[in-house]
């Protein structure tokens, strides 16, 4: 029998692995921490066979410091982490938000706060991953049910770090990260890689790093070799050195904020199940969607008109998307493992919010169907 | 096929999870199932109870845990004492022999085989016990084809292994052939 090489048994972790390996990463620094280490581990190994560098750092906060700076020279860079790695890392993620430097976080999620619940699911950092760190910005969070998928999002978050020139959090989680199902690697080509934008403006010549071309994109030149130029944190202007001149300061974070938020139907990604006459919905996104579909799947047999949101995009949050969708339901559920993050955003997009209901679980177990069909039969007054 | 929830129980170090990897593995890929197989994650590597699902299945799998086994395989006392009273009624209960004692029974049918014993007598190596009790569970439930998992063997383990592994695979298929029901 032919060796089907492109047949895979894997991992969530190992999926996101073989994602990162298609989009075409050359470097990876991080430090390792359950669930997310198999990211680390198998990078360990695959980065290598392919001319890439791997390097484990003395910490989470080097790590990104590490990455971002390879990513400067003009490297496809990314880290991986859980909980308390991933608030180590909120620092140095605005660095690279304000410097506008392209690079990919995963952060497999487990239970926090603190060290919290190492080998347990959590989807407790969907928030964090907006506001984890300070200041006014905008970010992209995306995230994935299936290792299908997984490999999908992956490659997606690499292209937009490059399109946008931005962090990308890959918000994956513990049952995700860890479980093993069938992933078939696609062909080169299959799903498109976008490439670094690099500047045509010749060497000996000014380069700009801040002056955005006509499309609005900022190209950008490998540091250390061509153009001499400076990168900062602090507000700044066309050149790359600090200013605070108000006008400066306002269209910076201006532009920060819009370059994502203008593109939200661009960058938003959604799968939609039995959606078309659902009368009740359920909005879910990574491991618990899972649940979600599995429980609609079941009660459509049974007659009753459910359907499945699952979300991709976590931010910039596709408010539009969710209120047109949900329009005219019955009632929506918002199943998340966490005390209800997502669920605050669907209240705030939907034109009727008292009709917004939110299944969890926080016990560090994933959210079965039944937990999910107790609630639903509640909200139908036919009792748990 | 009808959906096959499993849980593989035992203690660290005897393989229960590797045996499980497999297993799902020789279905997904060798038998174009859908397959799924997850743990729990715990300080088990030497001791302590260990405990992994697997769903197999033609249709689609979307919630991945195991609630209720219809197959329940348990290789210490302890995790048949923790699981035997998941398993879906009319399931299948596979035990150990020499490291399981079945107490109360369950409505399922109960199968205790001397699976160690007989890698030990036959091959004295203990760590083919995991493959022998595949074995024994194929043999009982024909729920995928031997050659399936000789296929993933094949790319999992180093050559001068395999034929140790077959043995016992082979030993088990015996052992699990003549407990059909």
């Amino acid at each position: 029998m032919k060796n089907k090489n492109n047949i895979r048994f894997v991992q969530g972790n190992e999926a996101c692995v073989e994602g990162a390996i298609y989009a075409g990463i050359d470097f990876f620094a991080g430090y390792p921490i359950t669930p997310s280490t198999e990211i680390a581990e198998h990078l360990a190994s695959r980065l290598p066979q392919k001319g890439g560098k791997f390097i484990q750092m003395e910490d989470e906060i080097a790590s990104m410091g590490a990455v971002i700076g390879a990513s400067l020279t003009g490297k496809k860079a990314m880290t991986a982490t859980s909980g308390p790695g991933f608030s180590l890392k909120q620092e140095a993620l605005g660095y690279a938000c304000m410097a506008e430097i392209p690079c990919v976080i995963a952060n497999v999620q487990r239970g926090g706060p603190s060290t919290g619940n190492p080998t347990h699911v959590s989807q407790g950092d969907v928030n964090q991953a907006r506001w984890g760190t300070h200041g006014d910005h905008a970010i992209i969070a995306l995230t994935a049910s299936n290792h299908q998928d997984v490999f999908k999002v992956t490659v997606e978050a690499f292209n937009m770090a490059e399109t946008y020139r931005t962090p990308v959090i890959l918000l994956l989680d513990e049952v995700i990260g860890h479980m093993r199902e069938k992933l078939v690697i696609p062909e080169q080509g299959d799903i498109p890689v976008v490439e670094r934008l690099r500047t045509s403006v010749k060497k000996g010549v000014d380069y700009h790093p801040y002056l955005p071309r006509e499309d609005g994109r900022l190209p950008m030149s490998d540091f250390g070799s061509e153009h001499r130029y400076n990168v900062t944190g602090l507000f700044h202007d066309m050149w790359g050195f600090p200013n605070n001149n108000p006008q400066v300061v306002s269209e910076l974070l201006r532009h920060l904020v819009d370059k994502i938020e203008s593109n939200v139907n661009e960058i938003s990604m959604y799968k939609e199940y039995w959606m078309d006459d659902a009368e009740y919905i359920l909005i879910s996104y990574g491991s618990s969607a899972r649940s979600a579909i599995h429980m609609a799947k079941n009660r459509r047999s049974r007659g009753v008109k459910i359907g499945v949101l699952e979300l991709q995009t976590l931010w910039p949050f596709p408010a539009d998307m969710v209120r047109e969708k949900c329009a005219g339901a019955k009632a929506i559920i918002v199943v998340e493992m966490n005390m209800g993050q997502v669920v605050t955003q669907v209240k705030n997009a939907v034109d009727n919010p008292d009709n917004v209901f939110l299944a969890n679980r926080v016990d560090g177990e994933l959210i079965t169907p039944s937990n999910i069909k107790s609630l639903l039969r509640m909200i139908q007054g036919k009792g748990v | 096929m009808e959906r096959s929830r499993l849980v593989f129980s035992g203690s660290g170090g005897q393989g229960v999870i590797t045996a499980a990897i497999i297993l799902a593995k020789a279905a997904a890929i060798f038998e174009n199932k859908n397959a799924i197989q997850s743990q729990s994650y715990g300080a088990a590597a030497r001791g302590g109870s260990t405990r992994s699902d697997i769903i197999i299945d033609d249709s689609e799998l979307y919630f991945p845990k195991v609630i209720q086994p219809n197959i329940l395989v348990s290789l210490t006392q302890e995790s048949y004492n923790k699981f035997s009273p998941i398993i879906r009624p009319g399931g299948l209960l596979l035990v150990d022999s020499k490291y399981v004692t079945i107490g109360k029974k369950v409505d399922a049918k109960h199968i205790a085989l001397p699976m160690f014993n007989t890698i030990m007598e036959k091959i004295g190596k203990p760590i083919v016990f995991n493959i022998c009790m595949l074995g024994t569970l194929i043999g009982i439930s024909e729920l995928i084809k031997p050659e399936s998992i000789i296929r993933v063997l094949e790319t999992t383990i180093p050559e001068d292994f395999m034929e140790m592994n077959e043995k016992a695979l082979e030993l088990g298929l015996e052992m699990g052939k003549k407990e059909r029901y």
